[in-house]
């Protein structure tokens, strides 16, 4: 601790122990405690602690029953845990009704039970029964802790079981000592016992508790854990056991009849749902021999909250298990494909069941937007495993009715549009990946009509994801010749360009994206709108430098500058045509752009350019006459001027920017004593005398003509490795020390104090 | 109560409500549909629709073959079209007392009812309603026609005229007496402006009518739910056409569509009403239309009434939203579309003559009717556009099937989008309200009680409510479930003062009360018996007249419900024998065969009838006063004494109508009819049998 802040402390402890002069910001003890943690990693606690009395007085202080406020209270906990002092005060502590309070009372036992019980059971040596120790052994401390769980797991409230299973699981998660074991088998026969009871106790608590011995690598051998696992799986309602049934299959190593149960847990619902779908009893269902109607009404609850609820932690739990390598296996693909369209199906009320539970279920999800994004999340991310022909032609008839459908929310639409993107990447034809199938390409013609209409919607939301898609699309499809044809006969090339000057900057910046993608493969339309249809017509590249030029948000020009870069990496024909004029008029404008990602993205556009005169790949220098083309062509596009200005820049990200590409370049440059600057000193006096008033901040003054030699010679004598190492540390490197902390600290009491007095 | 289900349209209802004695016929609607079934009436000569060719029967019959025309398969009435009327046979509609009318669909088949019933009454609008529907009354064209004389169920002009002066106009809130014995008043029902839904309500009764309301935030002032509750029953009718369309959907979809055709060079058609939706839909296009860069567009709204309409709807300030309220106040007009022909952008003309033709440029959007597509300058604009596919027809009105609508113009090569907007209630919304409001009984239409045909397995498109709803349809009578319980009945005071109660428990006091029924427009009083001038020797009437005040003081007073078995158990300890107990509908009866005596114990009274036998009368006060008393506590006072005179009222109206009606003296109810029950009836001694039932129906009367 630096003399500054031992300086500091005892005047800070003093406010903290005094009720009267209340902290006002919790998040100063966090960061308070995290600095105290960092100081006790470094050295040693014992020592800070004598060397700060005042630690040790206010943590006394704190034991007297008080005023105190709960923050502060918590603080001291968790800090008397940090020092691992005192243990006497936890008890009466841990029924604080304050959740912070709780929370820091049980990571305290958890700490003291830790120490307590490391102690004696690492000592022993391995004859004796390593860890297992017996609970007769336990030091008293540990005992009366252990003894206290016992007596919070037996009683009948269900908040002290809660506190009990929340302190266990912090318990097994944290420690990894193996006197874990033997408290897990002097608990969990109380823990069994909870199942016992109708309702569960605390069953979210007690899943948590469950999943964190089932990955305790110490615990998990046990095999009564699992026996214990598979009881809460059958006893817990659908909505409960979902949580823990999705923990188990994320196990790496887990029984395989208790993963079976778990995924059986997991599909019930959806069971259920293709059940209640079925037009005649006998359908093949998710789930073997299990299905049938009094299944369905004991899983899908009958309120339509929890219903829903039920469904969509369904199909949240199964979308992150699919991509998983440990997933079930065989992963039942056209069973969940046929669940997640039926769902879709009685989201939108096109599904006809025949069934009562069916024309229940229908009307408990028609029109529910939750359920909705849930399903169509989950079917793209059924796409990665395809499925029967039939099948995914009813995807994408059910992505094409939510798309066309008048009532599809706009969050549901843009879904719609993601998981109709990730099939009909699926649907790839594998040799070429860039041909449809065939079924895809008459997809694609009623999808271009609809996309149609949505860039004439109302609602900007869907005019944006509209776009997106297109964009999407196009990068993915624009070579492919009946994509091109299809897009060319519609009207959403020309819709799309008629969104530019949308009212709406998000669209008119997917508008750019969208412009640029189809201008590069060749599918731009021609402008012509109704307010203006015999107008000059212009050239995408011109349309995009209006926008940047002139747009008044910020997001289009950012979207035009990207797509500008992308434009110059890619070689796109317009900016081929006279690639040094296009890099000059964009970096005009970027350079004196008011936004900093704008010039951030002007100086990434200059550095793909200075790749494509230097050459990218490896390190070295590059050879001299094309160094000195290049830096001709680099001063005629007034890369420089841009460049050094953008060094002193405001903001942080553009001086790093522009350091990277000046160190790019000096990298590039040959060594000093080249034969270009061997004949002649140039002439930097300017070139300096301009960086200096840069950086004193004055923007006025241009730095006029310069030669490629002096440019050298300035790169060289700039120290630009000390500037990146100073624009590398964040900007409030300042504010954030600990000096700084305790100075806030201590002068918002006195702000508050001020107010106190001001008030009479 | 009764309701009379004179037309079994859902939102085009007219129910006739007898309420009391009252006799409310509640709103007016005429379904047009029927219009389908006839060809366009264009404003010219058109040899598209006259070179149709003839439809004759199958057995070579041509005897119709002037008036049925075919095209494409679909066989049309060649005349000016007719409409299908309410049921005018199911009751006497010179009866019907007022009508309560609630938004300006929902009258137009009001000069039928009033110009050819002999309807006397009084009709109950809002004036946005009457300004509104009058125009309305009668399509344009068929107004501005030459050959009325041929019309042969559309109403002349003069009829509408006649039928709108018996209008009395209403504001929300205000409540209107009907004869002193029922009050209704008109509610916001947000669908449109002045549309209403009403309340009709005794002193202990309480009746909603819904009829075409809507929670969406649009330009009528918001639906007034909280008055809904506490009903006895709830009418209710005119919930959205389209359950499965979602209004702010369909607006997106007519703006996506309307934008795609005008950008490419095609023009719009609106086939709409002349108000209602329009302005909000007008609405959306203002803020759309710059956005989307349309601005150059036209925009025209042709009809007759396009300009008032437009200026009503700026006028109505008190109809309005609240936020459209307060701009009434400020510079700036309470709709954008004040905004949208200032700057020329909307335009409007009372027809496609004159004005229009001068300023016509295309591509245009053009709203105008009739949505049926049968008459109105919509049909000129089907002829001339209907033959390019850059053109499209856009169904705003959810009131006519669009295929139908279209089906004479086939083929056609103009886009048609069907984007119904029909902001009426839907069902969730109407489960919601149900669920605040907790009406006792819902009675609707039974379409509403079922989910449509078409999609029988949405269970969620039907009104779900507990008791289930009772459902009517057309030219069904029905006995609304509901029991009415109560009367109100003012006490004089002089009677009064003589009134001596007695708490028979705490907080609860009892008094008999000897009266006379006096009612006069339907309010109720109860007077002193008159004092019989001379005591007539008979030993009873002595003491009805005299020991009544003694009676009054020793008696004890009995309340709650009386035992049967101990009863009976008691009656025979009196000597009574053969005594036979039976289950009746509201209680049980005990009957002494020997004795020839009955007792009819209900829940709210006991009759004994009984010979004129002196010892027996005895033997049963005897067996009564015992019997009685030793349940007192438990049996309310209502048991009949015995006594002639003195009669113990519970204030409780006979259950039944019929009996209502059958003491209500006179059909005229502003001539007094004060009712007095002649004394003979009253007479404990009646010597035969058709006297008994005369006591009986007086104490049931009375009772």
């Amino acid at each position: 601790m630096d003399p500054e802040c031992a300086r500091l402390l005892p005047a800070l402890c003093a406010v903290l122990a005094d009720p009267r002069q209340p902290v006002a910001d919790d998040t100063c003890l966090e960061k308070l405690l995290d600095w105290f943690k960092a100081v006790t990693d470094a050295g040693s606690s014992l020592l800070l602690l004598q060397e700060n009395p005042c630690l040790v007085e206010l943590l006394f202080h704190v034991r007297k029953p008080q005023d105190l406020s709960s923050r502060i209270l918590s603080f001291a906990l968790r800090l008397a845990g940090t020092f691992a002092a005192q243990e006497d005060c936890f008890q009466y502590l841990q029924g604080d009704p304050s959740l912070f309070v709780a929370s820091a009372a049980g990571q305290l036992l958890v700490h003291i039970l830790d120490l307590a019980m490391r102690g004696p059971a690492e000592g022993r040596g391995p004859a004796e029964g390593r860890g297992r120790l017996q609970a007769r052994d336990w030091p008293a401390c540990a005992r009366r802790i252990v003894c206290h769980l016992e007596d919070c797991l037996c009683s009948e409230a269900a908040p002290r079981v809660t506190q009990a299973l929340h302190v266990l699981t912090t318990a097994f998660g944290h420690c990894h000592g193996l006197w874990t074991q033997g408290l897990w088998v002097q608990l969990s026969p109380l823990v069994a016992r909870l199942l016992e009871k109708d309702p569960v106790p605390a069953p979210h608590a007690l899943v948590e508790l469950l999943l964190s011995v089932a990955r305790s690598s110490v615990l998990s051998s046990d095999p009564g854990l699992w026996e214990t696992v598979a009881q809460t799986l059958s006893h817990l309602s659908p909505m409960q056991a979902g949580p823990l049934a999705a923990g188990i299959l994320k196990l790496q190593d887990c029984p395989q009849a208790l993963r079976i149960q778990a995924f059986g847990v997991l599909l019930r619902p959806l069971a259920c749902v293709l059940e209640a779908a079925a037009q005649a009893p006998g359908t093949p269902g998710l789930l073997e021999g299990a299905a049938g109607d009094q299944m369905a009404v004991d899983t899908l609850p009958p309120s339509k909250s929890v219903c829903v609820g039920l469904l969509c932690s369904t199909l949240a739990h199964l979308e992150l298990l699919q991509p998983l390598p440990q997933r079930p296996s065989p992963w039942p693909q056209a069973p969940l494909l046929a669940a997640a369209v039926t769902i879709l199906r009685f989201c939108n009320g096109s599904a006809a069941p025949s069934s009562e539970l069916g024309g229940h279920l229908c009307a408990m999800l028609v029109g529910c937007v939750r359920v909705q994004r849930a399903a169509l999340d989950f079917l793209g991310v059924l796409s990665q495993g395809l499925g029967p022909r039939e099948l995914v032609t009813q995807v994408f008839a059910v992505l094409l009715e939510y798309l066309v459908s008048p009532d599809s929310s706009p969050t549901v639409l843009k879904k719609a549009f993601q998981a109709t993107l990730r099939w009909l990447l699926g649907s790839a034809v594998p040799p070429s990946c860039c041909d449809l199938e065939p079924h895809a390409q008459l997809v694609l013609r009623e999808l271009l009509a609809v996309l149609q209409k949505r860039l004439c919607s109302p609602c900007w939301e869907v005019r944006d994801s509209g776009l997106e898609f297109l964009t999407q699309m196009t990068r993915h499809w624009g070579g492919q010749a009946t994509f091109r044809q299809a897009l060319l006969a519609s009207e959403v090339p020309k819709l799309a360009s008629q969104l530019l000057q949308d009212p709406e900057s998000y669209v008119r910046a997917s508008a750019v994206a969208a412009a640029g993608q189809l201008s590069s493969r060749g599918l731009h339309a021609a402008p012509s709108s109704p307010e203006h249809p015999a107008g000059p017509q212009k050239t995408p590249l011109e349309e995009l430098l209006l926008v940047l030029t002139t747009d008044s948000e910020g997001f289009p020009r950012r979207a035009a500058m990207r797509v500008f870069t992308e434009w110059l990496r890619d070689g796109h024909v317009a900016v081929a045509e006279d690639r040094e004029r296009f890099v000059a008029r964009v970096l005009q404008a970027a350079s004196g752009d008011l936004d900093w990602e704008v010039r951030v993205q002007g100086l990434e556009l200059a550095l793909v350019f200075l790749q494509q005169l230097l050459g990218a790949c490896g390190p070295g220098a590059a050879p001299p006459c094309a160094l000195a083309q290049a830096l001709r062509a680099l001063c005629r596009v007034q890369l420089f001027e841009f460049a050094f200005r953008s060094l002193f820049d405001c903001d942080r990200p553009v001086a790093q920017k522009s350091c990277d590409l000046l160190l790019f370049l000096r990298a590039k440059a040959a060594p000093s004593g080249s034969p270009q600057e061997a004949g002649e000193s140039p002439d930097v006096a300017p070139v300096e005398a301009a960086l200096r008033r840069w950086r004193a901040g004055e923007q006025g003054q241009p730095l006029g003509e310069l030669a490629p030699e002096a440019i050298l010679a300035v790169l060289r004598s700039l120290d630009l490795e000390a500037l990146r190492d100073t624009l590398a540390e964040s900007s409030d490197h300042v504010e954030r020390s600990p000096q700084s902390l305790l100075q806030d600290m201590l002068a918002t009491v006195g702000v508050l104090g001020d107010n106190e007095a001001d008030c009479y | 109560m009764k309701l009379y289900c004179l037309s079994g349209h859902t939102t085009l209802p007219c129910n006739v409500l007898k309420f009391k004695s009252t006799t409310i016929m509640l709103d007016c609607g005429l379904d047009t549909t029927s219009t389908l079934n006839f060809l366009p009436l264009p404003l010219v000569q058109s040899p598209r629709l006259s070179n149709l060719p003839g439809w004759s029967l199958k057995d070579g019959n041509a005897f119709l073959d002037k008036e049925l025309k075919e095209r494409s398969g679909h066989v049309f009435v060649d005349s000016v079209p007719e409409f299908c009327l309410p049921e005018t046979e199911l009751i006497d509609l010179s009866t019907v007392d007022v009508i309560l009318i609630s938004n300006y669909h929902c009258m137009m088949a009001l000069p039928y009812i009033t110009e050819h019933t002999g309807f006397t009454g009084t009709v109950y609008a809002t004036e946005p309603t009457v300004h509104i529907g009058r125009k309305r009354l009668l399509p344009s064209p068929l107004k501005d026609a030459v050959e009325v004389s041929t019309w042969r169920r559309c109403y002349t002009m003069q009829e509408v005229n006649s039928a709108l002066s018996k209008i009395q106009l209403v504001g929300y809130s205000q409540k209107i007496e009907l004869f002193g014995e029922v009050q209704v008043t008109p509610l916001s029902s947000g669908y449109a402006l002045g549309s209403s839904n009403w309340i009709i309500q005794s002193h202990y009764e309480k009746v909603s009518y819904v009829s075409g309301s809507s929670l969406l935030t649009a330009h009528p002032q918001p639906m007034a739910q909280a008055s809904l509750k506490n009903s006895d029953v709830l009418i209710l009718t005119g919930l959205t056409q389209i359950p499965t369309a979602n209004p702010d959907g369909m607006v997106g979809e007519f703006c996506s569509n309307l934008a795609l055709t005008v950008r490419n060079g095609g023009n719009v058609l609106v086939p709409c009403y002349p108000s209602g939706v329009i302005y909000d839909l007008l609405e959306h296009l203002y803020q759309y239309i710059d956005s989307a860069g349309l601005s150059s567009i036209p925009f025209y709204f042709i009809s007759p009434v396009a300009n008032s309409s437009l200026e009503f709807s700026q006028i109505f300030a008190e109809w309005l939203c609240h936020n459209k309220q307060t701009k009434v106040y400020l510079p700036e007009p309470p709709f954008p579309h004040a905004e949208l022909i200032q700057t020329n952008k909307l335009k409007h003309y009372p027809s496609i003559h004159g004005g229009f033709s001068n300023d016509y440029r295309q591509p245009c959007v053009v709203f105008t009717g009739h949505p049926s597509l049968r008459f109105g300058d919509v049909v000129h604009f089907m002829g001339l556009w209907g033959k390019s596919s850059l053109n499209t027809v856009i169904f705003t009105e959810p009131d006519f099937s669009y295929l139908e609508a279209l089906a004479p113009y086939q083929p056609l090569a103009m886009k048609c989008i069907y984007c119904p907007i029909d902001t009426r209630l839907n069902f969730i919304q109407v489960s919601k309200l149900l669920k605040e409001v907790q009406p006792l009984h819902v009675v609707c239409p039974e379409q509403y009680t079922q989910p449509p045909p078409a999609q029988s397995h949405r269970m969620d498109l039907m009104v779900d409510c507990q008791p289930p709803a009772v459902s009517y349809r057309r030219a069904e009578v029905l006995a609304l479930p509901f029991k009415r319980r109560n009367e109100k009945i003012e006490i004089m005071p002089e009677l009064a003062d003589s009134l001596v109660p007695m708490e028979i428990k705490p907080g609860i006091s009892l008094a008999t009360v000897s009266a006379v029924l006096h009612t006069k427009d339907n309010k109720h009083v109860l007077q002193p018996p008159p004092r019989p001038a001379q005591p007539t020797g008979g030993k009873k009437r002595k003491r009805a007249s005299d020991d009544i005040p003694d009676c009054k003081v020793q008696k004890p007073l009995l309340s709650g419900s009386i035992p049967v078995d101990q009863s009976v158990q008691a009656l025979e300890r009196h000597g009574f024998s053969d005594i036979k107990v039976e289950d009746a509908a509201k209680g049980h009866l005990v009957l002494l065969r020997e004795a020839e005596t009955l007792i009819q114990i209900e829940e709210d009274s006991t009759h004994i009838v009984c010979d004129d036998d002196e010892v027996l009368r005895v033997r049963l006060r005897a067996w009564s006063s015992s019997s009685f008393r030793s349940s007192e506590g438990k049996a309310r006072a209502t048991s009949t004494s015995l006594d002639p005179c003195v009669l113990h009222c519970s204030c409780q109206p006979p259950a039944e109508e019929g009996k209502t009606r059958s003491w209500r003296v006179s059909g005229s109810r502003n001539k007094e009819s004060a009712f007095e029950i002649p004394s003979q009836e009253l007479q404990p001694e009646p010597p035969s049998l058709p006297s008994r039932h005369c006591l009986r129906r007086a104490l049931s009367l009375y009772t």
